[in-house]
């Protein structure tokens, strides 16, 4: 495979809109318990806009948004071989119910080991939200495995 | 509960926080709030064809679980930045203990900062996710 090409390259702009019947979803199937994931008066006198999106939730936004998959598609590399391999998040702002958060995803390196058994896939999504706040910069891995 | 940056020192482990025993319907809830809904996580049998031995939890099942060892410590919003690395998979029935530790406290701008070391174990002691974290404290 030649990876070259597709390192640096940059995919379409996605938009997610932060809806709070998602997030208490969210909230409920982690398990959170504390009320400002659940109870809008209980997150807004912990002092967010609205209910917070728990920390990983921006995975769970870039993934709405087809992303990784795109990545995959283009790379022709067929679901079932990719695995997530590695997550980072860095956060400078919350991400609230309501908000409209948009994000572009970069690929910042592929790479073998074992002879190109396997392929690691390395990219970032910086998110901002409506009013132009960064929010949460990602940083992901998957990893291919060929044979 | 907060803690303060004065009450950790480096190898100071903050509470650990215990999932599970994973069940399948814990599993499939994940799916769709998630945005995952790769069958793998859903159908032994597609994950069988996968060279599974059934279905596996979500890996951001497993990371979402890791954090709230981070918000036992803090506030999210004091969560600067949290990472993991997938280790190993887990299944229904895992129990799933997540860590942290302190590795070092250290000043970044106006803020004091501490780096954790986390791990989530599942029953027999294996490591499911190796992980890190900065976390701002007053």
């Amino acid at each position: 495979m030649q990876y070259d090409a597709f390192i640096g390259k940059e995919y379409a702009p996605f938009t997610f809109e932060v809806e709070k019947g998602r997030l208490r979803m969210f909230a409920k199937a982690t398990g959170l318990t504390d009320p400002i994931y659940s109870d809008e008066a209980a997150a807004k006198a912990a002092g967010y806009r609205s209910l917070p999106a728990p920390l990983t939730f921006a995975y769970t936004i870039t993934m709405d948004a087809g992303q990784s998959f795109n990545v995959l598609e283009d790379m022709g590399v067929p679901l079932p071989k990719a695995v997530h391999g590695g997550q980072r998040f860095v956060y400078h702002a919350p991400i609230c119910a309501g908000d409209i958060i948009t994000g572009r995803q970069k690929v910042t390196n592929v790479y073998d080991k074992k002879g190109g058994a396997l392929v690691f896939i390395e990219t970032e999504i910086p998110l901002r939200n409506q009013l132009g706040e960064a929010v949460c910069d990602l940083y992901s891995t998957v990893v291919v495995r060929n044979g | 509960m907060t803690l303060k940056f004065n009450d950790l020192e480096v190898g100071s482990r903050i509470p650990d926080v215990v999932k599970g025993p994973l069940t399948r319907s814990q599993i499939a809830l994940f799916a769709v709030p998630s945005g995952d809904h790769n069958p793998i996580h859903l159908d032994d049998e597609v994950a069988r064809q996968g060279g599974l031995p059934g279905v596996i939890a979500h890996g951001m099942l497993n990371m979402a679980y890791l954090s709230q060892a981070l918000i036992g410590l803090a506030p999210q919003r004091n969560i600067r930045e949290f990472s993991a690395r997938f280790q190993a998979m887990a299944f229904p029935g895992d129990v799933i203990t997540c860590t942290g530790e302190v590795t070092a406290k250290k000043r970044v701008g106006e803020e004091n900062i501490v780096e954790l070391t986390l791990a989530a174990l599942n029953q027999k002691g294996e490591k499911i996710l190796d992980g890190s974290a900065q976390v701002a404290l007053p």
